[in-house]
């Protein structure tokens, strides 16, 4: 047995390897030094990262027989999560340490959810996906109540974690029914079976709208959203940022694998209950963010209207449609990460800046800043030149092709009224005066990370042609 | 190579340029700061050389050509097939002159009346001067779109930062309105790029569609486009935003951003769509007529200056969306062509007219802080030089002869009177109804006794507001007396169109 033969699984074999060096490092770190395990963490990061560079770039290959599989989505993918976490772990830094929360569980749960992330993302059979799937909520359930002396974050940890296991158990349920009916957990398996017999009937249907529930509950989307947003306003605003933008991801890869590698052939079966899910969170995600106060019980509902999006691509099951979901979800989560990083900027030591008032007069304390924001809201909102409208224009695209004309139209008066609450926090930004005048206390690398977030969701608005071709053939590789 | 044929990336991009160098050097909110006074000429020059450029593009304008010019094309985003496309013809060269030219006057305009972040004001207005240059040089259906929909950010800051008192309300209305209108335009676009393969806008205009096609596409069209012209019933952001923008910010919506619908309808509706077009042609007149004469009576009525402007913007821009829509009631001949020709002259008109007028209200409402008619009478007698010019600007509002009012309104009564003895009733029925609410007003705040103390301690015109206001009173006269290098840069554009829009799509099919 050659070593070489792990090769591809090697990002997540030196990933898990490094979270065990970090774990042991931290025990004899003191709280005044803890800069040192943030420090290990990105380097852990960036190993990672080169890891996954490094194994092979071209192709599909599938390992561990057949339970693990390294394609061109699973790298793109894999760095996308990397980069997404190191974001999140920047963000956070000076936050934590101003509100005297610098303790190493954040990086080592941070870093073991990565780990499930990474597998889900790699998963080829239904028990690998599962299996990243709860490491990576559990992970994320632990976060949640990772301020403990928090109540609010303890009773949104608690309600996460009693909803998650229903779903999860829902998840397991639909797998059972599948394996039962195909007699194989592995989705390449699975497809071969479901092409070769023309009458699997309603067994297999049942199991599917099991695995549906899974897939909707881990995105929030409607009516599966209850979750959200009590774990984006209970939760500290880093555990917010991570568990909003680097999951999604995982969720998408989680999406696809299941729906299109392994119940492809199942389309007709899957396509109506994806469109129930996409149109209920579109209408419900961007009706009632428009009541709330809170910016980040209102981005949770915003983020569940952008789910409504990418499921909208999902529900085409095209490859158009497919690679209008990769990009969608990717350029989300930057503007997603840009948001929540503004809120963290705003914040200090004793005040979340929580309240949508916050942002008022913010053109008046720093210029720069409420252009950035500008970016974010006006690039979530859709509009061009800013990154968001490509992702929507990507997608309309693949609904019009795929023949729903009536969605198209859909999707766009949604984004209109979704447009609203975009609009309103410029308006505080811009049109209204500051109530709190103090000056910033964020350090400078978290400024400087902002400001190339901020840029980005310009720059990828301006040429984002790279992307598009970039998702278009990761999509092509597979099955 | 050389600068010429690269004119159009030059007009778009110096400006956006310019005003990111504006904002990022920044004024730190102090009107009075050396850097602001520095930033003030930046712009300035920056706005100015734009308009130098522009000049040049009408030097080398070809007008014995309806093809297009000064044409750019490189691939923008290889997925779509969407290209970094420009050109201009008879019909948009005309319109961009009219940005270039309007864009100084109102940063001088501007020049010591804003007092609240300056830098970010003459920014918002140059990078929207880019972006309203390349929407009507865009010939990509996405880059058109992008610069469609970018323009709105600029505007959103400018009526929403150095607004009245409900600013906030006023440009969420603008936003939204405008934005809601836009985005069905995004889904015909992309409708028929599933069909061409690209979003070449001359090749949608090759295309052809059934006419049930046409006819959804029309109304999706019809949305983006009479929102911004704006057109009955869809008008009503109008009035609001208007009365709540800066100065600078009325002249813009009215002089250039109204013009990008009527630019809609000749460049996408009527070549694309040329058997949907006939189709609606008979509601497109009804609701141009409903604008001149409802309209004209609602501004009668109006006890606020700048309003009463917004509502006469609304009737001449009827008259407008009337030229180009009389095509098939006047049974091709040459009163279509005079229809059409006469909508383009009115476009170009309007833009320095209402421009005008708004700039008139913004010398007032500086002195006075009130835009009420009640509160004024008697102005002439503090403010005779600018009592001559508003009343110049007046009667070309009202259409009369030798000023540029005139011509396109004439050119269309006449085109109306080939096609129905009613419509060109009630088109003329703004002869009377545009002089009776411009000159009442003018009646009411210019001429009489002096009303009260306020106006007794008026001060006539500084030098700033004189050189604007001249300059606009110089080109308002120009193509009124001698309109003929304006309409010879259109006719042939606009003839070529004719004979595009005459032939039926569906023979295609």
């Amino acid at each position: 047995m050659m070593l070489g033969q792990f090769t591809p699984a090697a990002p997540e074999i030196v990933l898990l390897f490094l979270i065990c060096v970090v774990l042991i490092v931290d025990l004899f770190v003191v709280d005044e030094s803890r800069a040192i395990t943030f420090w290990l963490t990105l380097a852990t990061l960036a190993v990672t990262a080169w890891a996954v560079v490094m194994t092979p770039p071209a192709g599909r290959f599938v390992m561990f027989d057949g339970s693990y599989v390294s394609d061109p989505l699973s790298q793109v993918l894999k760095l996308g999560v990397i980069g997404f976490v190191a974001l999140a772990f920047f963000y956070s830094r000076d936050y934590l340490r101003q509100n005297e929360l610098m303790k190493g569980e954040y990086y080592l749960l941070g870093l073991f959810g990565l780990l499930g992330m990474m597998i889900m993302i790699s998963a080829n059979s239904l028990l690998t996906m599962y299996l990243g799937l709860e490491t990576l909520s559990l992970s994320l359930y632990a976060l949640v109540a990772f301020d403990r002396n928090n109540v609010a974050s303890a009773e949104s940890a608690m309600k996460y974690f009693v909803l998650g296991a229903i779903a999860s158990g829902c998840l397991l349920y639909g797998i059972s029914w599948v394996y039962g009916i195909t007699g194989t957990l592995k989705f390449d398996e699975i497809a071969a079976v479901i092409q070769s017999s023309d009458s699997l009937g309603m067994p297999l249907w049942f199991g599917t709208a099991f695995m549906i529930v899974g897939i909707a509950f881990k995105f929030g989307a409607v009516p599966f959203h209850m979750w959200l947003p009590d774990v984006y306003q209970g939760a500290r605003t880093p555990v917010t940022l991570y568990i909003a933008t680097a999951p999604k991801l995982a969720a998408l890869a989680f999406t696809l694998r299941i729906l299109a590698d392994g119940l492809g052939g199942l389309h007709d079966v899957w396509q109506g209950m994806i469109m129930v899910l996409a149109v209920l969170s579109l209408l419900v995600g961007n009706i009632v963010a428009i009541a709330q106060t809170n910016i980040k019980r209102m981005l949770g509902y915003s983020a569940i209207a952008h789910v409504g999006f990418i499921l909208i691509a999902v529900f085409t099951g095209t490859e158009q449609g497919y690679s209008a979901a990769l990009f969608y979800t990717l350029t989300y989560v930057v503007m997603a990460s840009g948001a929540f990083g503004m809120i963290i900027l705003l914040s200090r030591k004793g005040f979340e800046a929580e309240s949508l008032s916050d942002f008022k007069g913010l053109n008046i304390r720093s210029p720069w800043f409420a252009l950035m924001m500008l970016f974010f809201m006006f690039g979530m909102a859709g509009v061009p030149p800013w990154v968001g409208f490509f992702a929507k224009l990507n997608v309309i695209a693949a609904v019009l092709d795929a023949g729903f004309p009536a969605l198209a139209i859909l999707m766009v008066l949604a984004s209109v009224i979704g447009a609203y609450y975009y609009l309103r926090v410029v308006w505080y930004m811009y049109f209204d005066q500051a109530e709190d005048r103090s000056v910033f206390q964020a350090d400078r690398d978290t400024r400087f990370v902002l400001s190339l977030n901020g840029i980005a969701v310009l720059a990828l608005g301006l040429i984002p042609g790279w992307l598009l071709t970039l998702c278009i053939e990761v999509i092509r590789t597979i099955p | 190579m050389g600068l010429m044929s690269h004119i159009l990336s030059v007009l778009i991009w110096l400006p956006i340029a310019g005003g990111i160098a504006v904002v990022l050097l920044g004024d730190k909110g102090d009107a009075d700061s050396a850097r602001a006074r520095q930033m003030r000429w930046l712009a300035l020059a920056v706005s100015l050389l734009t308009f130098v450029f522009s000049v040049f593009l009408y030097m080398d304008f070809n007008n014995a050509s309806s093809a297009m010019q000064f044409v750019e094309r490189t691939p923008w985003i290889d997925a779509f097939r969407v290209e970094y496309f420009l050109g201009v013809d008879g019909i948009s060269a005309p319109l961009i002159l009219l940005t270039a030219f309007i864009t100084p006057l109102v940063v001088i305009a501007g020049w010591d009346t804003i007092k609240t972040r300056p830098a970010q004001y003459f920014a918002a207005f140059l990078v929207l001067e880019g972006l309203m240059i390349g929407v009507f040089s865009a010939l990509d259906g996405v880059l058109f779109y992008v610069l469609w929909e970018a323009m709105l950010v600029p505007m959103f800051l400018i009526i929403g930062v150095w607004g009245g008192q409900r600013r906030v309300y006023a440009t969420l209305k603008f936003f939204l309105y405008t934005f809601l209108g836009s985005v069905l335009m995004l889904v015909a676009f992309i409708f028929l790029y599933t069909r061409t393969g690209n979003f070449s806008l001359l090749a949608f205009m090759d295309l052809p569609l059934t006419l049930r096609e046409q006819q959804y596409i029309f109304i999706a069209f019809l949305l983006a486009f009479a929102v911004k012209v704006p057109m009955w019933p869809v008008h009503t952001w109008l009035p609001d935003a208007h009365v709540e923008a800066p100065t600078g910010g009325s002249v813009i919506l009215a002089a250039i951003m109204l013009k990008m619908g009527g630019y809609g309808f000749v460049r996408l509706s009527l070549p694309i769509l040329p058997d949907g077009s006939e189709y609606f042609a008979g509601l497109m007149i009804a609701l141009s007529l409903i604008a001149v004469v409802y309209i004209g009576f609602v501004a009668l009525m109006q006890k606020d200056m700048k309003k009463l402007i917004a509502y006469s913007s609304i009737a001449h821009m009827g008259f407008v969306t009337l030229g180009f829509f009389l095509l098939w009631s006047t049974m091709g001949g040459s009163g279509a062509e005079l229809g059409m020709t006469g909508g383009m002259v009115q476009m170009i008109s309007h833009g320095l007219v209402s421009g005008a007028m708004f700039l008139c209200v913004g010398v007032l409402y500086d002195r006075m802080h009130s835009r009420q008619i009640a509160d004024y009478g008697g102005v002439a007698n503090t403010m005779p030089t600018f009592a001559a010019f508003m009343v110049l600007f007046s009667m070309a509002n009202a259409g009369l002869p030798g000023t540029s009012g005139f011509v396109g309104e004439f050119m269309i009564i006449i085109a109306s009177f080939k096609a129905n003895f009613w419509i060109a009733f009630f088109a003329a029925s703004t002869l009377i109804l545009g002089a009776a609410y411009t000159l009442w007003m003018v009646k009411r705040v210019v001429y009489g006794e002096i009303a009260n103390p306020n106006v007794a301690a008026l001060t006539d015109l500084n030098r700033r507001e004189f050189l604007v206001l001249g300059v606009l009173a110089a080109s308002v006269l120009l193509i009124g007396l001698w309109p003929a290098p304006l309409v010879d840069m259109i006719s042939l554009t606009v003839r070529d169109l004719l004979v595009h829009v005459g032939q039926s799509k569906l023979a295609g099919l």
